[in-house]
């Protein structure tokens, strides 16, 4: 056990943790804007929205791989501009798996993002506009700080479903050793190649590292109720 | 000068309603807006605050705030707005709050003086009472010097005594500044307290409109005192009737004859006047 332990490869680990990484920093500026847009939105295509956003958490991975793969292939237009005119190739390599994170974690970002916006006062944004503040000013100034919560869990459950990803980075990654096995993989071989030791190690961390993240969002949030003592 | 005249169509307590007003309001003076819930006042003061759209015209001096469909957005109007929940932004300070609005600092300072706030200048909202909250409010509306201050029952979460001072405060700061102010509220006695002119709307539309006086007196012809109040019981008592009516907060008892008390039901709203007697007052010892 302590050889198996000492052996170990860490390296899906870490690609692991680059991947969710990457993907929240690019998910959060990118729901930012999203999410307070919907929040706002009066428009009757709002729930036509709404739904797309949605739709990675009740696909399959498979089907989402299946898409995403066919979208950044060369057999698709998306994919042969890429290779054609950027010079990037987007499948079986680590900006795939960005790309392919991206939308699969998107309603994780977005939704706790949306609701926060929307659990805001209306009067406190029309205050802002009243003052003379623009909506980007308002929500970078009175919104967001008010949302602190939220912005703790969207971020903290981008980064751990991104890490928990598996479908759809064994599809559109293809499981390459230091570049796209990423932990979730790794597990997955280790059970295939009958290594039940060192799944156990690797499922372990995994276990441990969620149940810390988590345990870390939890405590904030009840922390900044008790600071704020709710929206006055 | 401000000139209004608008339109739109509501779904208010009774159905779909349209609301219709005409105005024109001279500059520096106070208003009040009166009426039952649901006809209309909120609406008119978001209107006039850029809040919500509506058809018409807008004109405050030179500047066209409403015209047709084109509105003016409310970033751009010059106004400060009192909401009755105060609004204010929970991750700032008193003093953040005021000088977010504009970054002057001698102004922030000048109001939290008027209004006695001075020593809380570094409170976040969620520690100060209503009372407070309400006067950080107003001191961040008069921050922009606004053209036309609006507030939307700005007293009516708050208790009488703090009421009483706060309407105070909104005196000195509208003699102080001289801004066009628009208020919404219920309460006859702030109303004569504080405005020069009384606008009353009922179902869209304005039902009266002139100074408080002559608005909020309810007395006709002859009568020295007339209550309006809410019929709670008629009760016979040998040949006479006695009614039992509530007056604001006060249960007062009237003697009827036969021929009333057939003509009245329980639950009417009623009103009791008198004549032709000289009333005495007395100072009320226990208070």
């Amino acid at each position: 056990m302590l050889e198996k332990l000492m052996a170990l490869e860490f390296t899906p680990f870490l690609i692991s943790f680059k991947l969710a990484s990457i993907t929240t920093a690019i998910l959060f500026i990118v729901s930012l804007l999203l999410a307070w847009h919907l929040s706002q939105s009066k428009s009757r295509f709002k729930p036509i929205f709404e739904s797309i956003t949605a739709l990675p958490i009740v696909l399959p991975p498979s089907v989402l791989g299946f898409y995403i793969l066919y979208a950044l292939s060369f057999h698709s237009p998306i994919g042969r501009f890429f290779q054609d005119v950027l010079g990037i190739k987007l499948v079986f390599n680590f900006s795939g798996l960005v790309v392919a994170s991206c939308f699969y974690s998107l309603p994780f970002m977005v939704q706790p993002l949306q609701s926060g916006f929307e659990s805001l006062p209306k009067n406190m944004l029309e205050a802002s506009y009243i003052a003379g503040k623009s909506k980007l000013r308002t929500l970078f100034c009175v919104a967001m700080p008010n949302i602190k919560p939220s912005l703790m869990t969207a971020i903290v459950i981008t980064f751990a479903h991104t890490v928990g990803e598996f479908g759809v980075v064994l599809m559109v990654g293809g499981s390459i050793p230091n570049q796209t096995k990423t932990a979730s993989v790794a597990v997955y071989e280790l059970v295939e190649i009958m290594d039940y030791t060192s799944a156990h190690i690797y499922s372990g961390i995994m276990v441990f590292i969620s149940f810390l993240v988590l345990l870390l969002v939890y405590i904030f949030n009840r922390q900044q109720n008790h600071h704020l003592g709710g929206l006055s | 000068m401000i000139e209004i005249d608008v339109r739109k169509e509501l779904l208010g307590s009774m159905g779909k309603m349209e609301l219709d007003v005409t105005l024109s309001i001279e500059g520096k003076s106070f208003v009040a807006l009166s009426g039952e819930s649901g006809s209309g006042k909120t609406t008119l003061l978001r209107i006039l605050a850029g809040l919500e759209s509506a058809r018409g015209k807008i004109r405050v001096d030179d500047e066209l705030w409403l015209d047709g469909t084109h509105c003016l957005p409310p970033q751009q109007r010059g106004i400060g707005f009192v909401f009755q929940d105060y609004a204010l932004f929970p991750n700032m300070s008193v003093l953040e709050n005021l000088l977010f609005v504009r970054k002057d600092k001698d102004l922030a300072k000048q109001l939290l003086e008027l209004t006695e706030l001075s020593e809380l200048t570094s409170r976040k909202p969620a520690t100060l009472s209503g009372g407070q909250k309400q006067r950080v409010s107003l001191c961040r509306a008069m921050m922009n010097r606004p053209t036309l201050l609006l507030m939307d029952e700005p007293l009516s979460a708050l208790d009488p005594l703090m009421r009483t001072k706060l309407q105070h405060e909104i005196l000195t700061l509208h003699k102080n500044f001289g801004t066009t102010t628009i208020m919404v509220s219920h309460d006859p006695s702030e109303i004569y307290r504080l405005s020069s002119r009384v606008v009353v709307l009922s179902q869209g539309k304005v039902i009266q409109d002139g100074d408080a006086k002559s608005v909020l007196l309810r007395t006709q012809g002859s009568q020295k005192f007339s209550f309006e109040g809410e019929l709670l019981d008629i009760v016979k008592v040998d040949v006479i009737y006695i009614a039992i009516i509530a007056i604001g907060q006060q249960i007062v008892e009237v003697v009827l004859d036969e021929s009333e008390a057939n003509d009245l039901h329980v639950g009417d709203s009623v009103s009791i006047g008198t004549k032709a007697f000289a009333p005495m007052i007395q100072g009320l010892k226990d208070k």
